[in-house]
């Protein structure tokens, strides 16, 4: 007579040692802790394991346990009440496997006996859905969708560069997002800023910013920050965030982010443009240059005319504006090769990309070995050096 | 028939010309054109170049004979401050990048 579930378990209890949840529990503090894989099914890991333990469903026990145990090593299977356990178990010896014992009573006891249990966060069925083509790119899955709605990145400019970098990190789920912006929605805005909309005009950029990011993404926090960035304000708002979108429209505030940037060791994703023309790099502090190695000093007012001055396509701005969001997220995941020791240079009437090779200079005088790095009137300076360079040219 | 036609005797592969590009605030000195074609040499003969082109081009870049700290020149791709500066070379064909900073967002 082939053999009952009660007779291939008692054959298992036969080969298979057992080890009790309150003999486990002190042996995972110790240096020697054995691995703990949990065969349970997705569902029952879902709500709650034991911290440490690995998740291999019992189906994929046979193909998957290669990647997550040696065959040596010291090795406790799980579920939920020590019995789907026990023959897991046992398939892993035949496979093996010297060093296996079955989890008696199974998480279920683990669990009452008031031991530490992990509950895994997930994504909601309606983020699942969401964020369904996130989840399917092996390099985002639910784990980076998950670090992505934990994420916090500032926005230096609801603008040109700014609509497009928040639309776009809003839509991936960037869980949390500063708009650094005090000026009001103008109807020459709405060439570029496709964030505002014509029945904003006239309300703080942030706020129309809100209305837009609410609408598309309700799983964002949007912070409104309605004031310009100051040295006196700059480092209490770096250190609310992970990361920096550089939007601004001018360079004392882009000098003063770097130097913070550097000093909270904050990743800043620069972008800059002006007619047909856009810039982008990231700086990540002290691993690759910063805006100073690669721009010592600001350049004379005219020439560095700004888009009011000078005018902006504004197709330009969402391609920027969105190879920042990239950026961004590449960072925030730590995936990819992110734009660092390198600097873009997007020409949209020629329609060419030119990559070129920026370095850390070794004398910089933000991030150098011998900078003195401090917070200093940016304003006075970029207009001092502009001023003294103007009269330069012009002599 | 023309493809067996003799054709001129090959003449020796001319020299491809440098390109520089010109970022958008200094085209008002080019006649607004974003690329100029030089001869090759260093980075000094072929700002020579321009400057004999588009007459006011060098002081835009250039003070004391060395280039301005807010501008970046870079040949095929790297600084010229990691190359030999203002007396790298310029090879046939190579790409030669103005770039001041931008400030625009």
């Amino acid at each position: 007579m082939p053999p009952t579930y009660q007779d291939l378990l008692a054959s298992a209890r036969d080969e298979v040692p057992e080890i009790q949840v309150n003999d486990l529990a002190p042996l995972l503090e110790g240096p020697d802790a054995p691995l703990v894989v949990d065969v349970r099914e997705t569902s029952e890991w879902d709500e709650g394991n034991i911290p440490g333990s690995v998740h291999v469903p019992r189906g994929f026990l046979e193909s998957r346990i290669a990647g997550v145990a040696r065959p040596g090593q010291p090795i406790v299977v799980s579920c939920a009440a020590g019995q789907r356990s026990l023959l897991a178990a046992r398939t892993l010896r035949e496979m093996g496997f010297t060093d296996v014992s079955s989890l008696a009573g199974g998480f279920t006891r683990w669990k009452q006996s008031g031991h530490p249990v992990r509950v895994p966060r997930t994504l909601s069925p309606a983020q699942r859905s969401r964020y369904s083509r996130h989840v399917l790119i092996p390099e985002v899955g639910e784990e980076g969708q998950l670090r992505l709605l934990d994420a916090k990145v500032l926005l230096i400019g609801a603008g040109g560069l700014g609509s497009p970098a928040a639309f776009y990190l809003a839509a991936a789920g960037v869980g949390t997002l500063g708009l650094v912006d005090d000026d009001v929605v103008d109807a020459s805005n709405l060439q570029r800023q496709i964030i505002h909309a014509t029945d904003r005009v006239g309300m703080l950029k942030g706020e129309s910013a809100k209305v837009a990011i609410q609408a598309l993404n309700p799983d964002v926090q949007v912070n409104v920050h309605p004031f310009r960035v100051t040295r006196d304000n700059v480092l209490d708002l770096l250190s609310e965030y992970d990361l920096i979108v550089d939007g601004a429209d001018n360079f004392p505030t882009r000098y003063l982010l770097n130097d913070a940037a550097l000093m909270t060791r904050t990743p800043l994703v620069h972008a800059s443009i002006l007619r047909f023309e856009g810039h982008a790099s990231v700086f990540l502090p002290y691993e690759g240059p910063c805006y100073r190695c690669i721009f010592p000093e600001p350049p004379p007012p005219d020439l560095a005319p700004s888009c009011g001055e000078a005018g902006v396509l504004g197709v330009l701005c969402g391609v920027m504006g969105n190879i920042q969001a990239n950026e961004a997220i590449k960072v925030l995941l730590g995936i990819g090769d992110p734009l660092a020791g390198r600097l873009m240079i997007y020409d949209a009437l020629g329609m060419t990309f030119t990559e070129l090779k920026v370095r850390r200079d070794p004398d910089c005088p933000a991030c150098g070995p011998n900078a003195q790095l401090e917070l200093r009137d940016y304003e006075a300076w970029c207009a001092g050096v502009g001023r003294h360079e103007h009269a330069g040219a012009a002599a | 028939m023309s493809t067996l036609t003799p054709t001129a005797p090959r003449q020796e592969t001319p020299s491809m010309p440098v390109t520089v590009r010109i970022p958008s605030p200094l085209r008002p000195l080019t006649g607004g054109a974003s690329s100029v074609a030089c001869g090759a040499g260093t980075v000094r003969e072929v700002i020579d170049q321009l400057e004999a082109a588009h007459p006011g081009f060098q002081e835009r870049i250039m003070k004391d004979g060395a280039l301005r700290r807010f501008v970046n020149v870079f040949v095929a791709g790297q600084d010229v401050r990691f190359a030999e500066g203002i007396d790298t070379v310029v090879a046939d064909g190579q790409e030669v990048t103005i770039l001041p900073a931008v400030a625009g967002g």
